[in-house]
């Protein structure tokens, strides 16, 4: 399976990117990394594309990693439809003080508009 | 992300405080008790929670089976407030603010932390006026203990519960995502 997971530079990526690697690892996925611009998250997006090389180096996993400029949610949705994409993974929330499951803006634009599968990762 | 939400520029309320008794719409005699010491109540509200009806959950709370339920429970138990309603002796409504913050045991002033709020009725016990009284026995018992910003999020679709907040002063702060984000001030 042709994998692409997005990534913005919260705690909840590199999650998302290591379930994804210990994933692509087990069943022998091609993974295509994308890391989006969201100027408010924990990592800038330098950050995270040196981040997610050294986990894919430590997980001897060879991925290409891309930079998306523009809007998240949007720039996720067009690079997955101009690829050949059989899934879109991305982060599957965050929980509020109460423990309750809260998905953002960007997930929700990804899940309305995405052309293809989507996962969402806990 | 503490300390960034919009609120309301006045306050609401007053609200009354626990505790108090009242009969609902169906003829049921109420009690509803601000719990001061939760982990004495945390047992019946468990028992509440398994009697849940999974289908109103709500963004994933409650969890279900007992264990799951009781570790929930028990991670927000500490530092958060807690207002039952009970029936014959058992809880059939449990409201709750926990505070938005990384270092709970560093509050000093309740004011200066704003609080998630969520609030919980038995199927069998909705529809009856219940939740309503419960809300605002909740904020009245804040206000009394020094809280001043409430916060909550509902699933934009729950038209009833988003109803339900407005009415006793919550205004929306946020629709950009499947979550409606309410608030209130409450001093």
């Amino acid at each position: 399976m042709n994998v692409l997971v997005g990534l913005v530079g919260s705690d909840e990526s590199i999650k998302t990117l290591r379930q994804t690697v210990d994933r692509t690892n087990e069943v022998g996925d091609d993974l295509t990394v994308a890391v989006v611009e969201k100027p408010e998250s924990k990592r800038s997006q330098a950050e995270m594309v040196d981040e997610a090389e050294a986990l894919l180096s430590e997980a001897e996993l060879e991925a290409e990693i891309v930079r998306l400029e523009g809007d998240p949610g949007s720039a996720l949705v067009d690079y997955t439809e101009q690829g050949e994409f059989d899934q879109l993974v991305i982060g599957g929330g965050t929980l509020s003080p109460m423990g309750k499951i809260q998905l953002g803006p960007i997930t929700e634009f990804v899940l309305l508009n995405a052309p293809t599968t989507v996962k969402l990762v806990r | 992300m503490a300390g960034t939400r919009p609120y309301p520029d006045d306050p609401a309320g007053p609200f009354p405080a626990p505790p108090t008794s009242f009969e609902d719409r169906d003829g049921r005699t109420i009690e509803i008790q601000a719990s001061d010491d939760f982990e004495t109540t945390l047992e019946d509200v468990v028992e509440m929670y398994v009697e849940f009806d999974p289908t109103d959950r709500a963004q994933g709370i409650p969890p279900t089976g007992e264990q799951r339920i009781r570790n929930w429970l028990e991670t927000i138990a500490t530092h958060s407030i807690n207002v039952v309603a009970s029936h014959d002796g058992a809880v059939i409504g449990h409201a709750m603010l926990v505070p938005d913050t990384s270092d709970p045991d560093a509050i000093d002033d309740r004011a200066d932390v704003e609080w998630e709020l969520a609030i919980f009725v038995l199927q069998e016990y909705q529809r009856a006026g219940i939740g309503t009284q419960l809300l605002e026995h909740l904020l009245g018992h804040a206000s009394e203990i020094g809280i001043e910003r409430v916060w909550l999020t509902v699933e934009r679709w729950n038209n009833p519960a988003i109803a339900l907040y407005e009415r006793v002063g919550f205004e929306a702060t946020g629709t950009e995502s499947f979550e409606q984000e309410m608030a209130i001030r409450l001093g």
